[in-house]
């Protein structure tokens, strides 16, 4: 087995042994990296002396530890790292997949990035991702889009695209992505790896450019479930710098990884089992709810009445929020500037030309639903409908500890297939923006796979501060089923035959 | 419901977003489309619902008022399009 096939506790536990450095494990990761990278499109920078640097320093920390064991050890100390390029990383340019961006070299660093780099993190390099994280597909980005490891001419959902795809091609041990309506679920679910959405607040968004400020979640991406709660062990917890941390204690989530549920009741909403997702998804989930009630848990039946109204909330409260924060990208501190005659025509045009298509329908319908006379009907409007989708959830969860559904409705689309049309695009987003919108945490982890080879979701949906819960029953799915073993079949002869993307950003 | 192109160019002005006129007319169309798909919220009875602007069961989280240190200038500034005698540089906001 190569290092780079390798899981997070895996490497952990052959570093510990002393079997390989930190630094031959990174460089196995950038020489994967280099091969296929080009074919995938998984980074938008790589970072090889940063990561090279960090892992000598690993090192060094593991021979002091091997002379003196009571030596203090990080914990993920030699682990190399991707991290979307939303979340800052001090020094190292962040273009949110943006043209606006496409110089910006962060001054400070992300809360979640600077807790991994004293947990002993090894930063491989920033991951692509569709602009400003807006989309589902990873095609939105003006870098071009990565491409799925299990077909390369299909798309490996978003925005965290990138991250979940160099997760699912073993181009890094462990990723971060963020989620706002399903941006790490989604993604992870079309690459076959794990993706969790912590409860809004667990983890501190300083440091990560903002979208929708009441739904952005920082996540981890990994290759199976241990792994996920080893990176949300270190990335969680309260942070002065952000108000809206939750100021809860955190629990030690790796004791929550034991591999039955007896005691646990399992929801199942038939909301989220719809005409016209696809049948050989529905099946797996199916499939994979039995195994749950095999392994002791009690399968209940929940429902969420206001599933149906979840995406037009979303889609209105999402875009509003957005275009408050976009608001700063004005040329004047940072980012592209395009000089026009006067201040105001400098800053439409600067917009105009830096934003992309999708950041500009979203700016646009969000400034639309704000503006005087159409507030009410719209932007309150779906605030209340929130409301009544919160509650769905709060009774739900009276019943239930967990809630099991598909994380999306089909497996991986072609690339294009959905360019044309936003509201197509958005219902690929159907079954994960509830989450975003109650504020609760989710996981989505690999479930079976559809005839065409192509993997398949299972979302297991918790209350506010339930990270554990949803641990444990991905856990134990995951330890009494195959799925989590499977790779892609992916070499560096492996060329996709579609469009190329619009290239590399300069470096 | 339909989004006239002069209320396109109404927000499109709000947004300060310059667009070029296959912009307008995409965005008129799709814009539209998304609405009219939104009106499906209407059906949702919200009579003494309040709104969520936030899912935190916290309010007004303070801190000491402590002054901190700042970010050395020339890191703030590096990434400035243009920049003279230390701040940044940008056209007259008055005539």
């Amino acid at each position: 087995m190569a290092p780079y096939e390798w899981t997070i506790h895996e490497t952990l536990e052959h570093l510990r042994r002393g079997e390989i450095s930190a630094v031959e494990v990174t460089e196995a990761y950038l020489r994967r990296i280099e091969a296929l990278d080009p074919i995938l499109h998984a980074y938008l920078t790589v970072t090889p002396d940063l990561a090279l640097a960090q892992a000598r320093e690993a090192d060094e920390r593991w021979a002091a530890w091997r002379r003196d064991p009571t030596m203090p050890l990080p914990p993920l100390n030699g682990i190399p790292l991707a991290i979307k390029d939303v979340i800052c990383v001090r020094g190292v340019r962040c273009t949110c997949g943006s043209r606006i961006l496409e110089n910006f070299v962060p001054p400070y660093e992300a809360t979640a990035v600077a807790r991994l780099r004293e947990a002993g993190a090894v930063f491989l390099g920033k991951t692509n991702t569709d602009e400003f994280a807006m989309g589902s597909s990873t095609e939105n980005s003006a870098f071009g889009p990565t491409r799925n490891p299990w077909d390369v001419e299909r798309v490996p959902g978003g925005s965290s695209g990138g991250s979940a795809a160099a997760v699912a091609a073993d181009l890094c041990a462990g990723a971060l992505g963020t989620d706002t309506g399903g941006s790490v679920r989604q993604p992870a679910a079309l690459c076959g790896v794990v993706g969790l959405k912590p409860t809004y607040g667990r983890v501190s968004r300083y440091g990560l450019v903002a979208y929708g400020s009441s739904l952005d979640q920082i996540g981890p991406i990994t290759k199976d479930v241990r792994d996920a709660a080893l990176l949300l062990q270190w990335i969680a917890g309260p942070d002065p710098q952000d108000a809206t941390s939750w100021p809860a204690p955190v629990p030690d989530y790796t004791r929550a990884l034991i591999p039955d549920l007896k005691g646990m009741r399992v929801g199942v909403p038939p909301e989220y089992f719809i005409p016209g997702m696809q049948p050989e998804v529905e099946a797996a989930v199916r499939e994979a709810i039995e195994v749950l009630a095999e392994l002791g848990a009690e399968v209940i039946e929940v429902s969420l009445p206001h599933t149906a109204y979840a995406l037009p909330t979303y889609y209105m409260i999402a875009p509003a929020e957005a275009s408050a924060n976009l608001a700063r990208y004005d040329g004047v501190k940072y980012g592209l500037r395009i000089q026009g005659e006067t201040i105001w025509d400098t800053y439409r045009l600067t917009r105009g030309r830096g934003f992309g298509p999708e950041v500009k329908r979203r700016i646009m319908l969000g400034t639309y639903a704000l503006s005087a006379g159409y507030y009410d009907a719209y932007y309150l409007k779906a605030q209340k409908v929130r409301t009544l989708i919160r509650r769905d959830f709060e009774q739900a969860f009276e019943k239930a500890d967990v809630i099991v559904c598909p994380t999306s409705p089909t497996t991986a689309f072609r690339l294009g297939e959905r360019t044309a049309d936003p509201l197509q695009m958005y219902l690929a987003d159907i079954f994960t923006i509830t989450a975003n919108l109650a504020g609760i945490c989710g996981i989505s982890i690999p479930c079976g796979f559809d005839n065409q080879g192509l993997p398949i979701g299972l979302q297991i949906l918790g209350p506010a501060l339930g990270e554990e819960k949803i641990l444990r029953v991905a856990y134990a799915y995951e330890q009494a089923t195959p799925w989590h073993h499977r790779r892609p079949p992916l070499t560096a002869a492996t060329s996709p035959g579609g469009p190329s993307g619009a290239g590399e950003p300069p470096a | 419901m339909a989004l006239s192109r002069e209320e396109v160019e109404h927000i499109a002005e709000l947004a300060k977003l310059a667009l070029t006129e296959e912009e307008k007319a995409l965005y008129a169309e799709q814009l539209s489309a998304i609405l009219d798909y939104f009106r499906k919220l209407q059906e949702v009875d919200t009579s003494d619902i309040p709104p969520t602007a936030t899912v935190l069961p916290i309010r007004n989280v303070f801190r000491p008022d402590e002054p901190g240190e700042p970010m050395p200038r020339e890191l703030l500034l590096q990434n400035a399009p243009a920049q003279a005698d230390g701040c940044f540089q940008v056209q007259p906001i008055l005539e």
